[in-house]
């Protein structure tokens, strides 16, 4: 299918291009709806075949497209967009600035410490059966066995050295700051082990700990891989979910030209040019041209505010109707958000002070293991054993009480947790989010945006109707134009457009003029203009009315009434109106709300909250939301949100079901409650396990099978959550 | 008496090939390579770093 490239109607994003010294320009694209062979066949055959590139490839895994041009002055990257767009596949820049492409050099480590501790386990494992046969009877003798150990020990000490470094570097860096995390333990636990079986080795005695020493490794790398998986994917989403915000304004040189240029960029003085439906960039003063502004996601007001020359409009309003010439005032990173960011980092800091699970654990295993070790390797020395098998004990108390489960035992349920929810549409950051989710015992909601869909949407229109309207509608930007052209999908679209701004647009469908937009540019006389109608008619017929409003979220009431069963409390809090956030609150169901709020007075509910006691699960999209979001005990925001907004959030839900909510509750909680059963497993098992090794019960067979036994039931008990449909 | 250093031999030389891939960012894309395979296309398009 050949597609003719129109140049001219293509964006200028020449401020994206990735320029590095001796090499071609090139640009990289965040795609959406690429799945299979045939998408990623097209999309690189026709991008390739517009002038000026060079070559081009798809990833399919992160929907990244790398287009290389032949040079700076051929290169055309909005064309490639424009071809992108024509084929059906949205296209996004990233910014040139951002680390989009950061090589997962952590992730790497850690798989290739895995690859190498499996390596060594298994083959370690290879000499150390026939020991463990030989302490069941079968024929081993003296010579044979003293071989195997040596091979055991070539084998496992360079792995485990190798393995082990995540472990000794983070327990090194812990032991300097004072403190004792997990990781000291383990490190201690592996180099005792290693130490020991060397000298039973040299003594031909029996216990030679090789195979569980690099086992160890192994299966605590599995857990700590899984929990940076976990960050790396919610990282990289979160990044692409930013790149779709489209984060650049289109800035008039000097000369008259449009440049789109990265928000970053735009500097203080920039002439800048808003159409209808793009949103205010930075702080700006209008130099000329009239529009209304919507101000949803700056104060939850649903009602458009008039803008004037003169007037000083702020970053993130949404330009309803007119063409605006505006001068920045401020850079994008001092506008107005700067007190609101203050806020949010004072909320953040809060919450890097909450302990995970995992931590909490490591708190009291740390201190009673190793009292344990110490008071077995006296306590033996003290009945008389001699020095090497009071030794061997205190250190089979520290292998056989291997924190092997418990390093599993929460990124296996937190993985699981996250990978169903992830199916669902709802991104989890991190691990601790899903810990803090599962504590909320108070939810409080924003309006605009969170219980309502935050745009405009269709009501009692036929769907013959929309048709006639909709290839007009498709021609503009308008917010209601687009609402009405997402209702009738896609389609061809009229012809000899014109738009009027601030009245609306006109062109010919079918041959016939016609005309959408405000009651008195369509020929309606003696209508008030409304801002929530959009007219329509053909030249000489019957004017069509159309009506819009912000729904509620489809499923808003009965995620209110799940949440209640669950025993939350519920609360609404928004910066719009009283009247319609009350109509809100109480269609859904909620009796507690407060309208006419600030950002900072929403922060201070939340923090008041929070004081006598309660959890606080914010719900949030704005940015009168940011600071809230950022001091509560847990966050959400929908994918629709203002970058902000998701970075402060903890969790972010796609698509239009606020159900989202109740399921991400309900997972984090089952989360809790599988990650507790594996915590207590893991304690009745040392329970069990610590005294048989203080009485010398243990040898290097059953210390294996415990190791691995423990950390395949723990395992098994955490795929359990993905189970459940 | 060859045998077991043999196989640790081979063993070794496997977690070599794998840092080898790993290092030559043959895991980047999993979704986009098995999808290749099926795209009719008579050029073969290099990968651009």
């Amino acid at each position: 299918m050949a597609v003719t490239h129109s140049l001219e109607a293509a964006p200028d994003l020449t401020a994206f291009l990735k320029r590095r010294p001796g090499q071609p320009p090139t640009l990289e694209l965040l795609v959406k709806g690429a799945r299979c062979a045939a998408c990623l066949g097209k999309i690189e055959r026709e991008t390739a075949a517009v002038p000026g590139v060079a070559a081009s490839r798809l990833n399919l895994t992160t929907g990244k497209l790398t287009v290389a041009f032949h040079g700076l002055s051929t290169a055309n990257p909005g064309a490639v967009v424009a071809t992108l767009e024509k084929l059906g596949y949205p296209a996004a820049p990233y910014d040139p600035g951002q680390a989009a492409d950061a090589l997962d050099r952590e992730g790497r480590r850690l798989i290739l410490c895995l690859a190498v501790a499996a390596f060594g386990a298994m083959n370690t494992m290879m000499f150390s059966v026939p020991l463990w046969a030989g302490l069941f009877g079968q024929e081993l003798g003296p010579a044979t066995r003293v071989v195997m150990q040596w091979w055991c020990a070539l084998v496992a000490t360079p792995c485990a050295l190798y393995a082990g470094r995540p472990f000794f570097e983070s327990a090194w860096r812990s032991l300097r700051a004072g403190r004792a995390n997990m990781d000291v333990p383990i490190s201690i636990g592996v180099l005792l082990t290693l130490a020991i079986s060397f000298s039973e080795t040299l003594l031909r005695g029996r216990d030679a700990y090789f195979d569980a020493a690099v086992s160890l490794l192994f299966l605590l790398l599995i857990g700590r891989w899984l929990d940076h998986q976990l960050r790396l994917r919610a990282r990289s989403a979160a990044a692409d979910l930013l790149a779709l915000q489209g984060a650049s304004a289109v800035v008039l040189s000097a000369d008259g030209v449009e440049h789109r240029k990265p928000l970053a960029e735009v500097a203080v003085g920039d002439v800048m040019i808003v159409r209808p439906g793009e949103r205010i960039p930075v702080d700006s003063l209008v130099e000329s041209g009239s529009s209304e502004l919507d101000n949803a996601l700056l104060t939850g007001e649903t009602t458009p505010v008039p803008l004037r020359p003169g007037q000083v409009c702020r970053a993130g309003a949404l330009n309803l109707s007119g063409v605006v010439r505006l001068q920045a005032l401020a850079r994008s990173e001092d506008s107005a958000v700067a007190a609101i960011a203050r806020l949010v980092e004072a909320g953040a800091q809060s919450k890097s002070k909450y302990v995970r699970l995992a931590d909490q654990a490591a708190a009291i295993y740390v201190p009673v293991v190793h009292t344990a070790a110490l008071l077995t390797f006296l306590g033996a020395w003290i009945i008389g054993l001699g020095p090497r098998e009071a030794l061997l004990r205190a250190v089979a108390v520290l292998i056989i009480t291997c924190p092997c489960a418990l390093g599993l035992a929460v990124p296996a349920v937190q993985i699981s947790a996250s990978a169903r929810l992830f199916r669902r549409g709802v991104l989890v950051k991190s691990g601790a989010a899903l810990e803090r989710l599962a504590e909320v015992d108070h939810v409080v909601f924003d309006k605009t945006g969170v219980l309502t869909e935050g745009r405009p949407s269709l009501i009692d229109a036929p769907a013959s109707t929309v048709a006639l309207a909709a290839p007009l509608a498709r021609a503009s930007s308008h917010p209601l134009s687009k609402a009405l052209a997402a209702e009738a999908g896609p389609g061809p679209r009229a012809d000899e457009i014109v738009e009027h701004p601030g009245l609306g647009v006109e062109g010919v469908i079918g041959g016939r003029r016609a005309r959408l937009g405000r009651a008195a540019f369509v020929g309606v006389q003696g209508r008030p203009s409304l801002e929530t109608e959009l007219w329509f008619g053909f030249a000489g017929d019957t004017k069509i009315r159309f009506r819009f409003s912000d729904r509620l979220r489809p499923d808003a009431a009965e995620a209110v009434a799940a949440l209640k069963a669950r025993g939350l409390t519920l609360e609404v809090l928004s910066g719009d109106a009283p009247f319609p956030v009350a109509m809100a609150a109480e269609s859904v169901g909620i009796p507690a709300w407060s309208a006419g709020l600030t950002p900072a007075e929403k922060a201070r509910a939340v923090a008041g909250l929070q004081g006598v006691g309660l959890r606080v699960l914010m719900v949030g999209d704005g940015l009168n939301d940011t600071a809230a979001l950022a001091g509560a005990h847990a966050a959400m925001a929908p994918g629709t949100a203002l970058d902000a907004s998701q970075n402060a959030a903890d969790l972010v839900f796609s698509g239009d079901q606020l159900g989202a909510v109740v399921e991400a509750i309900d997972v984090a909680r089952q989360a809790r409650r599988l990650a507790m059963q594996n915590f207590g497993f893991a304690a009745l098992y040392n329970l069990i396990a610590a005294p048989a090794a203080m009485l010398g019960l243990v040898n290097p067979f059953l210390a294996a099978l415990a190791m691995s036994g423990s950390s395949l039931v723990v395992t098994l008990n955490a795929l359990r959550l993905r189970g459940r449909a | 008496m060859i045998l077991a250093p043999m196989s640790v031999f081979l063993g070794l030389l496997g977690v070599g090939a794998f840092w080898w891939t790993l290092s030559h960012d043959q895991y980047e894309d999993p979704a986009g390579d098995a999808a290749r395979i099926l795209v009719d296309d008579p050029e073969d398009r290099p990968r651009l770093d």
